[in-house]
């Protein structure tokens, strides 16, 4: 249909704060971030181009070691264990069981939570003076250590825990609107071929499933790596910088350190995994599509 | 390969307050081809799924080849199905989905690879073994799921409506390609189907089905020709049969009238011994005649419409009293609309029901 | 058939027990017991007096309730240097939030609407940036959005912080109401302009009012979006703005002296209840939202 010249104007004004959106915030943004990042900016900007040198300083700054380690550690583990943790809810809730509503509601409502709210929660309950610790103690289990938030080298697994508690039930969610998605016949076919269950998720389910997998991990993983608020709620990088992230770096060197070069080059780092991880998924989505 | 036969008795089927079926009996011989017909709803396909083992039944027994298999896991009842989305396992291999359930169960690895072998030459698989389900087309998956039923060896193959997937011309293929398998094999078929083309041309017998009872268990043939009640005589049959009210009259030789038109019933089978009651006169399309005017039995009738359907013409006539009725006849009938036609209807070719219980007199 | 529309009734020893039926239960049980946990503790632990959370069990029922905490985390907490309660920052999330939601999914819709409906040249261009721009970490344009917004005069402030979010819900919005509108039958839209409407009077007229499920799903998702946001309210709200989050977590973690747990929870508790109560209030319209907002790309 062809568009009259008036509808033309109007569908153009009608996405003039998106175009401005995306040559501003996106590109103009971006483009400032990376620029920043090859200068020697400290508290205000500059224009002074210095190549990689904050590059090379960001990657001999023990803290980004340390924010880049534990970011490593806390996405492999949190991606792993809530896509794992959300499967398996999935396929309990999918067992037909009584009160699947409320069981579900169970799971997912963390989500619905801020992580400033999940990591002061979990701040409280892993609190070795007064939380689970005391609690085991209590009950008799005199020696149950459970001081992993005040330690350094196991700060970083308790936002593992407090990150799987908030995001599992996103992942049973999407793994169960795929479950759900299996022809029933597929179920039936594996009873007369008299499959036991657990092979039957293994061997057809689970490889049915690859579209429920890629989309609740690309979730996760841009999860991780916008990860900054459970950081600061929960253990405020702490002790020591035992728990900092790379996110946490940026602001802090942004806002506090007056370190914009630093804080640019940590950011375009981000920017530039977010990236290799976000391409290869879109390219795959594209490439799928076409195949329809 | 075992052929084994299907006894049911009393069986009951329902889901929360709805009963879906109940005390069904239906006896099914070894080597039978016996084909479920019925509308959606009818329980053709819960009886096929109580069969399997797919669902509870609440009272009743199952015997597959004299064994009680009520309470028996469907992979210990000796049955393979196939299904009408096909149920292929996605992400294997044709080889794959034939072989993973003989490969859990234990099967030796030669015998494995001889019964696929032998399915894939049965259905003319053998080119297409590596491919994914997704590679194929409908007839293509179709097959690949008959072959994944015909590598368990059953005594009895269970079909539900594994052609309504298809469109005409491949449904009309694999149907002979299905009765063909049946020869070879002579093993127990039951199929469960709405098409009744697909229940004549397959079936040795046809259970017709409504409302959760069979109607009529019988030959095609008789199926077809003497219906034991108005909806079996309407469900089969395309064209349908055409109905015609009026009553039974008993005035000397025993005849139908209709209007002002009285056919002679001489040559009608009647169950029982006729009365004088309402009664509705069925009769299907190509059995109506042409014939001349001075022939005592014609009925005129006034041509309404002509379809012709290539083969032959249907042709829609109404009578004095308004009744309409449509007949076939050859393509080359020189009919227009507007024509006054006279026909017979031939008394060994018709069907008589009650008006009310709507069963065969 | 009866069969396929009816659910398979479940095979016939689940109905009894099995073992492996009590081990998917027990599984359930433990795992429900695991989600729960927080939030019963953050409930029992803001009803006690301190006194008994130094002794007691963190687990314990309160023995003597009581919502003197509560009292104090709305109206008396301190938020670093002011003492007036988390009831500051409840009033800015809202005074934030309103106003965000309602232009946002107002901005968004129009964009959806004008990328599905109506062919613009460099239209997929523009979508598929939005969708990549998605994922990006905001620490990748905070700084140079800061230098714009007090290059321009904004400086931190509530409108500031309202245009932020807009901007950064504009992918997912657009996402929403482009998929929606792009499902709906092309032919209304046809007739629409056969009967000559307008790109706007078929926007207003016809498009949002069909749209009424998207926009739930887009009120519930904003909704919790924005109420708990922490870093953009930080960095772009303003000291008299700053959002609920960003007073909790200061509450919480930049008190001297002995920390009043109970305080802390019910803060807590208080800034998390919002959205709690629109999760359970909205039921599967929050499932349908994460679904919606889940197929990003």
């Amino acid at each position: 249909m062809r568009l009259s010249l008036n509808s033309r104007i109007s569908a153009i004004t009608a996405l003039l704060p998106a175009l401005l959106v995306m040559l501003v915030v996106y590109i103009g943004a971006t483009g400032w971030t990376v620029w920043m990042s090859l200068t020697n900016s400290r508290m205000l900007p500059n224009n002074n181009f210095v190549g990689l040198r904050q590059y090379e300083m960001l990657f001999g700054n023990d803290r980004w070691i340390t924010s880049v380690h534990n970011i490593v550690i806390y996405g492999v583990l949190f991606v792993s264990l809530a896509l794992s943790i959300g499967f398996l809810l999935a396929v309990a809730i999918d067992q037909r069981v009584r009160a699947e509503d409320t069981i579900r509601s169970i799971y997912l409502y963390p989500y619905s939570m801020s992580f400033v709210v999940t990591g002061l929660v979990w701040q409280w309950l892993l609190n070795p003076t007064l939380g689970i610790q005391h609690v085991l103690r209590s009950w008799g289990f005199e020696g149950a250590t459970f001081d992993w938030i005040v330690r350094p080298e196991t700060a970083i697994y308790c936002l593992v825990i407090a990150g799987v508690w908030q995001a599992s039930g996103l992942v049973m969610a999407i793994m169960l609107a795929g479950l759900r998605g299996v022809d029933e016949e597929i179920w039936k076919a594996t009873r007369v071929d008299g499959l036991p269950k657990w092979r039957v998720y293994v061997s057809i389910i689970i490889p049915m499933m690859g579209a429920s997998f890629a989309t609740a991990a690309v979730l996760l993983s841009t999860g991780v790596v916008r990860l900054y608020d459970l950081s600061v709620a929960m253990t405020n990088g702490g002790p020591g910088i035992a728990s900092e992230v790379p996110a946490k770096f940026v602001m802090d060197h942004l806002f506090e350190r007056a370190n914009i070069g630093l804080a640019t080059a940590a950011a375009t780092t981000m920017l530039i995994t977010v990236i290799a991880v976000v391409a290869p998924y879109f390219y795959w989505r594209t490439r799928k599509g076409e195949m329809r | 390969m075992q052929k084994s036969n299907v006894d049911i008795r009393s069986l009951q089927i329902g889901f929360g307050g709805l009963k879906v079926l109940e005390n069904l009996n239906l006896n099914v011989e070894a080597s039978e081809f016996l084909v479920l017909l019925g509308p959606s709803g009818c329980g053709k396909s819960t009886l096929l799924n109580a069969i399997a083992g797919l669902i509870d039944v609440r009272g009743g027994e199952i015997h597959i080849g004299g064994r009680d298999v009520t309470w028996a896991e469907p992979k210990d009842r000796g049955i393979a199905m196939v299904f009408q989305s096909y149920a292929l396992y996605p992400r294997m291999s044709v080889r794959r989905n034939m072989s993973f359930g003989l490969s859990v169960a234990g099967t030796p690895r030669d015998e494995i690879e001889r019964r696929v072998g032998e399915a894939a030459r049965m259905l003319q698989l053998n080119s297409l073994l590596d491919r994914r389900p997704s590679e194929l087309s409908g007839g293509q998956r179709q097959r690949v799921a008959i072959g994944r039923a015909l590598v368990r060896h059953a005594g009895v193959y269970l079909f539900d409506e594994p052609l309504s997937n298809l469109d005409a011309q491949l449904r009309a293929e694999l149907r002979v390609e299905i009765k063909r398998l049946h020869a070879r094999l002579g093993a127990t078929m039951i199929y469960v189907t709405h098409d009744q083309i697909e229940a004549l041309t397959l079936a040795d017998r046809i259970a017709v089905m409504q409302g959760g009872v069979i109607q009529q268990l019988d030959t095609p043939k008789k199926i077809y020709r003497e219906p034991v009640n108005r909806f079996v005589a309407s469900f089969v049959g395309s064209p349908a049969m055409n109905f015609i009210p009026g009553r039974i009259a008993r005035d000397g030789e025993t005849g139908f009238i209709a209007g002002a038109n009285r056919l002679g019933l001489n040559g009608y089978a009647f169950r029982g011994l006729p009365t004088d009651a309402p009664a509705v006169l069925g009769i299907r399309p190509e059995h109506i005649e042409l014939t001349a005017s001075d022939d005592p039995s014609a009925v005129s009738a006034r041509v309404e419409m002509v379809e012709p359907m290539g083969a032959d013409t249907l042709i829609w006539c109404r009578l004095a009293d308004n009744t309409a009725f449509s007949f076939r006849h050859d393509a080359d009938a020189q009919v227009c609309v507007g024509d006054t036609l006279n026909v017979r209807f031939p008394a060994e070719a018709l069907s008589l029901f009650d008006e009310i219980s709507g069963q065969r007199l | 058939m009866t069969a396929a529309a009816q659910p398979l009734p479940a095979a016939r020893r689940s109905k009894r027990m099995t073992p492996a039926r009590w081990g998917l239960y027990a599984f359930i049980f433990i795992t429900a017991l695991y989600f729960l946990l927080p939030l019963y503790v953050m409930v029992v632990t803001s009803l006690k007096p301190m006194a008994e959370i130094r002794q007691g069990n963190l687990l314990a029922l309160p023995v003597a309730p009581s919502i003197d905490a509560w009292v104090k985390a709305w109206t008396s907490a301190c938020t670093g240097l002011t003492c007036q309660g988390i009831k500051i920052g409840f009033l800015n999330s809202l005074r934030i939030m309103v106003p965000s939601v309602v232009i946002s999914i107002l901005v968004g819709s129009l964009t959806g609407y004008a990328l599905s409906l109506w062919r613009v040249r460099g239209g997929n261009i523009l979508f598929g940036t939005m969708m990549v721009v998605a994922f990006i970490p905001y620490q990748v344009f905070i700084y140079p959005l800061v230098r714009v917004f007090s290059f321009t005069g904004l400086g931190q402030s509530l409108l500031t912080i309202v245009i932020i979010h807009t901007i950064f819900g504009l992918p997912t919005m657009t996402l929403l109401f482009r998929n929606y509108f792009a499902s709906l039958p092309v032919e209304l839209f046809k007739a629409a302009r056969v009967d000559g409407a307008g790109f706007y009077q078929i926007y207003a007229r016809i498009m949002m009012p069909m749209a009424t499920p998207m926009i739930v799903v887009a009120v519930i998702l904003q909704t919790t979006g924005i109420w708990n946001d922490f870093i953009l309210g930080l960095v772009f709200a303003g000291r008299d703005n700053l959002p609920m989050t960003v007073q909790l977590n200061n509450i919480v973690n930049s008190t001297q002296g002995e920390r009043a747990y109970n305080v802390d929870m019910a803060a807590t508790l208080l800034t998390a209840l919002l959205p709690l109560v629109v999760y359970f209030g909205s039921g599967r319209w929050f499932v349908r939202g994460i679904a919606a907002g889940a197929v990003k790309g």
